[in-house]
């Protein structure tokens, strides 16, 4: 007998399953997120944008309006939509590469303008779908086709603290947290606050996900899970970063 | 609370920058999405204060990128939206503009071109005619209308509303920095009243109902997994293009019937050129002038029809041949000289047209 896996209200099941590869941390995080959404009972009302990386495999992913854009995009075409109608509840999600590299800028201007969007970005410390290239959260020494010998701090700089970045930019009122694809409870909890956060119309919302890519880190299931829960946890802390009302989270608090 | 929006029909006197953001509001465009660069600040700078009158909106972007790609949500969620750029500007523009021409989204896009290439100068040229009519990693299925003054930027702001919404491609105004900067007279009225019926959007998102269970989602992408199925999709669209392209096309000619030289050129240089046309057919030679309004679709019917039937064109702009390319294209296999007179960058008077044009009867 085959027991039918639990998919969030907001999945489309018609064309599961996913499209992402074995082990991908994606579908984890689109889970925890069908599920902020279906708790939240926002359907009707969120427009779902994809980027360009492994996120656009997502472009069908939800019963819910979809704009897949280019990479790094995603976040100003959300921005324009939100702008146009604010009653919308507006969700970029994207990688690494297109939130901390090509669409930083765009990223930064939202966070500084405190735009009523919710970033996602998933961290996997490297650009997936190009085949595995160094992306600004690649750790000291970790191995990528564009830096073969391990990346070398000295010369092309540390993992990027993507969170803590948007935190110390982002005014009162936005919510900034990093969450794990190995804590999903936790990471659900830290969407649908970021989302609740758009709804009260506080400020901009921001989760890093860390998140798993293991064809390109050539890893099996114990090396998955022993990189993000040890390596990956290194440098990257999970947790609330900023929360409206309160007190900023700092590192020795 | 806003104030209704009433333009009255009477005689003005503005930059046309201005005029863009009148036209715009006219137009009914909801919110505009911009970047500083010169010469186009103004079209902002009169938006931005216009705007919050009327109950629209306006946000200053982190760059071009941004605001093109935004222009391209404020659309997805149903509103007019519209940004203007030059230069550099029109550079990172291309990106945004290849998604929406990809997505077949109705963008208006005001260019006032500058000089280039690079920073090159803030005033004036006729070098982003490429850019803005083949621009994007694709087939340049863009609608440009090349205005030559301000009535036309006023009348074509209008136009390139309509026909971006008509037809779902984006549309774009190609000025320059003379028409951006400089005072002139013209008409501004309400388009209703004109008997001109403005379009209504349709939100491409966020439609009512709840996707999945009252309709299906609206879900749009640019990205496609075969070969053949991005073939299929680029050649609906291609015959799309092709099939209304006619209607779009616009062109203006004066005395081309039986001339024996007809001078081509379009935007704010086809002021020159009809001045050196009237004057040239005062001092008894027969000469013609013809401007293509818009340049992508080019007006390719009249086109031939002129270079088929004419001794020697000879083709003016403010840019190395931009435009002439164009022509040449289109006028491929035509027996008639082609002369050129090429000014990257620069300003072109009557007088020079006048001399040139007579240069070229002379030498037979």
């Amino acid at each position: 007998m085959q027991i039918a896996p639990v998919m969030p209200k907001s999945w489309r099941v018609d064309n599961k399953p996913h499209k992402f590869c074995p082990g991908c941390g994606h579908g984890l995080i689109l889970k925890c997120l069908g599920k902020a959404i279906d708790e939240l009972e926002i359907q009707s009302r969120v427009i779902y944008g994809c980027d360009i990386g492994c996120s656009l495999l997502s472009w069908d992913f939800f019963n819910l309006d979809t704009v897949q854009a280019h990479h790094g995009r995603t976040t100003p075409v959300m921005t324009g939509i939100k702008r146009a109608r604010p009653e919308l509840l507006c969700i970029a999600y994207m990688g690494d590469g297109g939130g901390y590299s090509i669409g930083v800028q765009h990223l930064v201007g939202a966070a500084m303008r405190n735009e009523k969007i919710t970033v996602i970005v998933a961290n996997n410390t490297q650009y997936a779908m190009t085949g595995g290239q160094l992306a600004p959260t690649t750790l000291p020494g970790q191995k990528t086709e564009t830096s073969p010998y391990g990346r070398d701090p000295g010369a092309t700089g540390m993992p990027f603290q993507g969170a803590e970045m948007i935190s110390a930019i982002a005014a009162d009122g936005a919510y900034v947290a990093r969450g794990s694809i190995s804590h999903l409870a936790q990471l659900t909890g830290f969407l649908k606050k970021a989302l609740k956060n758009q709804i009260d119309g506080h400020g901009f919302s921001f989760v890093e996900a860390l998140s798993a890519c293991p064809t390109n880190w050539r890893t099996d299931a114990a090396g998955t899970w022993e990189f993000i829960e040890k390596d990956m946890a290194g440098y990257f802390e999970r947790g609330e970063i900023k929360v409206p009302g309160q007190k900023e989270a700092t590192a020795d608090a | 609370m806003s104030e209704e929006l009433v333009i009255e029909e009477k005689r003005v006197f503005m930059t046309g920058n201005e005029v863009v953001a009148w036209a715009a509001l006219a137009a009914g465009a909801d919110i505009m999405y911009g970047y500083p660069i010169t010469p186009q600040n103004e079209v902002m700078h009169y938006w931005s204060r216009l705007a919050p009158r009327y109950g629209k909106n306006f946000l200053q972007t982190e760059d071009e990128l941004s605001a093109g790609f935004a222009t391209a949500g404020g659309v997805m969620a149903g509103r007019k939206a519209f940004t203007a750029t030059a230069g550099s500007g029109s550079v990172l523009m291309q990106e945004p503009m290849a998604m929406v021409e990809m997505m077949r989204l109705p963008t208006v896009t005001v260019v006032q071109q500058r000089g280039g290439p690079s920073t090159a100068t803030v005033i004036y040229s006729q070098q982003e005619v490429a850019l803005t009519t083949m621009g994007g990693n694709g087939e340049g299925m863009r609608v440009v209308y090349s205005t030559a003054g301000h009535q036309d930027l006023y009348d074509y702001t209008i136009k390139a509303f309509n026909s971006a919404w008509k037809y779902r491609f984006p549309a774009f105004v190609l000025g320059d920095g003379y028409q951006a900067k400089m005072r002139e007279p013209l008409t501004i009225y309400e388009p209703e009243k004109r008997g001109i019926t403005l379009l209504e959007p349709e939100p491409y998102v966020g439609r009512e109902g709840k996707p999945g269970q009252d309709r299906p989602p609206a879900q749009y992408r640019n990205t496609y997994n075969l070969e053949e199925e991005l073939y299929e999709k680029l050649m609906s669209d291609i015959r799309d293009f092709e099939k209304i392209s006619a209607e779009i096309a616009e062109y203006e000619s004066m005395h081309t019937e039986g001339a024996e030289l007809v001078i081509i050129a379009h935007g704010i240089v086809f002021r020159a050129v009809g001045e050196a046309v009237s004057n040239l057919r005062e001092q008894g030679l027969r000469v013609g002038g013809f401007r293509p309004v818009t340049l992508r679709p080019l007006p390719a019917a009249q086109i031939k029809d002129l270079v088929a039937g004419v001794k020697k064109i000879l083709v003016v702009e403010s840019a190395y041949g931009q435009m002439a390319r164009l022509l040449k294209e289109t006028a491929c296999g035509a027996p008639c000289e082609i002369h050129t007179m090429f000014k990257p960058g620069v300003g072109i008077a009557a007088e020079e047209v006048e001399e040139k044009a007579k240069e070229i009867l002379h030498s037979q």
